[in-house]
């Protein structure tokens, strides 16, 4: 279910959620030889090691009787890149807009099943959707920055946080724009409307306005799929870096895109989750006669 | 999958392009598989000719490589392969590689030929060799054969013989040890035969890497540097 133009009431609620704050320690990477990618356990195996962030159970989606997604199971594993891919409509858009209930604000949708985020159902009464918003921030297809200026809209997530003093909030932008890449090409205009910026750097900056209030996921809905080649692969660097400090979940209609940045990739279909294994093993050996169809283009 | 492993793509142009490089692997092996046979033929008949054209084969074998190796090139670039294509890209420029070996060392044989027809050792040093020659071309028959048909299980079967052409080398090298023990005026032309009993072996080896290009080709699972024993059980799995 791609939804890629938002009513306009949604997207000014949006925009508040993907606001944000970094820490300045610089991520640390690690280029060890991962020796089990070569000798290539099950998927399971694999994600024994790993942390859980969201867990996905038996969990069913219905658009007013139709039923968009069908008793889905999966782990999405902590501070690693988890791409979900499939043809349009099958359900990878709206499984990733669950995880901050962004499905909330759609007429006549039902659930049932969990979702659980750091052990927690999101779903649970008890959540305070604002702040799982806050936890869970998200940029979509278009960049849709603020009509304000380039500070102000990283700035902006700060400052509904209540947090006031000047110095605080500069630290804040300067950190999450360099968390973005951004900082070197702004610095010198901060005060310019982020406008004025590229597409590519406006997808930076909304990536920033997320990072401002230290996000714990950050789910991504297309986020290259409008930029040109130079610009997605600064988005795809940048994917890269971000996955030290968040967990990813990235949809994607660029399978290659999905070959290079994710650890883990999803294949759904018809609402249906295909396969989740291992990046690397679902690209050179799928396990699904289905996902090898699509993968090599003989879907359809 | 196996025997849509080059069709059914949405794009029709992507299945010519994998067909007609898998066709020209398969035309190289048939070329070079031929090579074989003349060499082991030339040498043991002391054909002079057919040696000689062994070693012109070697120009169109080589070509072959290149541009086959070019065409996979291509496909990686502007296809971006996944899963069996991408598998399938791969198998080829290893097999070909492989067969471009065979080709070398076919090339030695018949050129062994050609100097040895000068000389004139017993004729009993080549019998070993010729039988170990039959073996071997078995070998790459089979495997071109099994990779024709993408079949894993024979791909195993044939990589198992790798050991029987490992034997019959060793066997025939005592019998030339034996030859040279015997008398010292045979050394120079018993040696000659341990070339050719080499390059046989050599080419019993890389018919079986390219029964293991066929298994990770076909299973996806690579199998290089493990037993038969495991291959078996990779082919069994299913």
């Amino acid at each position: 279910m791609q939804q890629n133009n938002p009513n306009t009431a949604e997207k000014i609620d949006e925009q508040a959620e993907e606001t944000a704050v970094t820490e300045s320690d610089t991520p640390t990477k690690t280029h060890a030889i991962d020796m089990s990618s070569i000798i290539k356990p099950g998927v399971e195996a694999k994600l024994a090691d790993e942390k859980v962030c969201i867990e996905v159970s038996n969990f069913n989606l219905f658009y007013s009787g139709s039923q968009a997604l069908k008793d889905i199971s999966l782990t999405i594993p902590e501070k690693k890149v988890t791409a979900f891919i499939g043809p349009s409509g099958c359900g990878k858009s709206t499984l990733l807009r669950c995880f901050n209930r962004m499905n909330d604000l759609i007429d006549g949708v039902t659930i049932d099943g969990t979702i659980k985020l750091e052990g927690n159902d999101i779903f649970d009464k008890s959540i305070n959707v604002a702040d799982l918003r806050r936890r869970v921030g998200m940029v979509f297809q278009k960049p849709n920055p603020f009509p304000k200026s380039i500070y102000e809209n990283v700035a902006y997530g700060l400052r509904i946080q209540g947090i006031k003093d000047r110095r605080t909030i500069d630290t804040g932008v300067e950190r999450s724009l360099r968390g973005a890449a951004l900082w070197d090409e702004v610095k010198d205009r901060l005060d310019d409307l982020a406008m004025g910026l590229s597409g590519g750097q406006q997808q930076r900056l909304v990536i920033a306005r997320a990072i401002a209030i230290e996000p714990e996921v950050i789910l991504l809905d297309e986020p290259a799929s409008a930029l040109d080649p130079i610009s997605t692969l600064k988005i795809e660097e940048l994917i890269y870096e971000l996955k030290d400090k968040y967990t990813i979940v990235i949809v994607t209609h660029n399978m290659q895109q999905a070959a290079r940045v994710s650890d883990y990739t999803a294949y759904m279909y018809m609402g249906e989750m295909i396969e989740f294994n291992d990046t690397s093993t679902l690209f050179t050996n799928p396990n699904e006669k289905m996902t090898e169809d699509y993968i090599t283009g003989r879907y359809g | 999958m196996k025997n849509s492993v080059v069709s059914q793509h949405i794009s029709k142009q992507f299945d010519d392009e994998l067909e007609n490089v898998r066709g020209k692997v398969l035309a190289m092996g048939g070329l070079v598989e031929q090579q074989l046979n003349n060499a082991i033929k030339s040498l043991v008949g002391g054909d002079l000719d057919l040696a000689s054209s062994v070693v012109d084969t070697e120009v169109q074998v080589n070509s072959y490589d290149v541009s086959i190796d070019q065409e996979c090139t291509k496909i990686l670039a502007r296809r971006q392969p996944a899963a069996s294509d991408l598998r399938l890209v791969m198998a080829i420029t290893k097999t070909i590689t492989d067969l471009e070996r065979v080709g070398d060392e076919a090339e030695k044989i018949a050129k062994m030929g050609i100097e040895l027809a000068d000389k004139h050792g017993p004729k009993s040093y080549y019998i070993g060799i010729n039988a170990m020659g039959n073996l071997v071309s078995r070998m790459l028959h089979d495997a071109l054969d099994a990779f024709a048909r993408m079949d894993s299980k024979k791909a195993v079967e044939v990589a198992g013989k790798e050991l029987e052409s490992d034997d019959q080398y060793v066997a025939i090298l005592r019998q030339l040890i034996t030859y040279m023990m015997e008398d010292p005026r045979n050394i120079s032309g018993a040696l000659d035969a341990v070339w050719v009993a080499r390059a046989l072996e050599r080419i019993g080896d890389h018919s079986r890497n390219i029964c293991e290009n066929i298994i990770y080709l076909v299973e996806g699972k690579d199998v290089r540097h493990t037993s038969i024993k495991y291959m078996e059980e990779i082919v069994s799995d299913h």
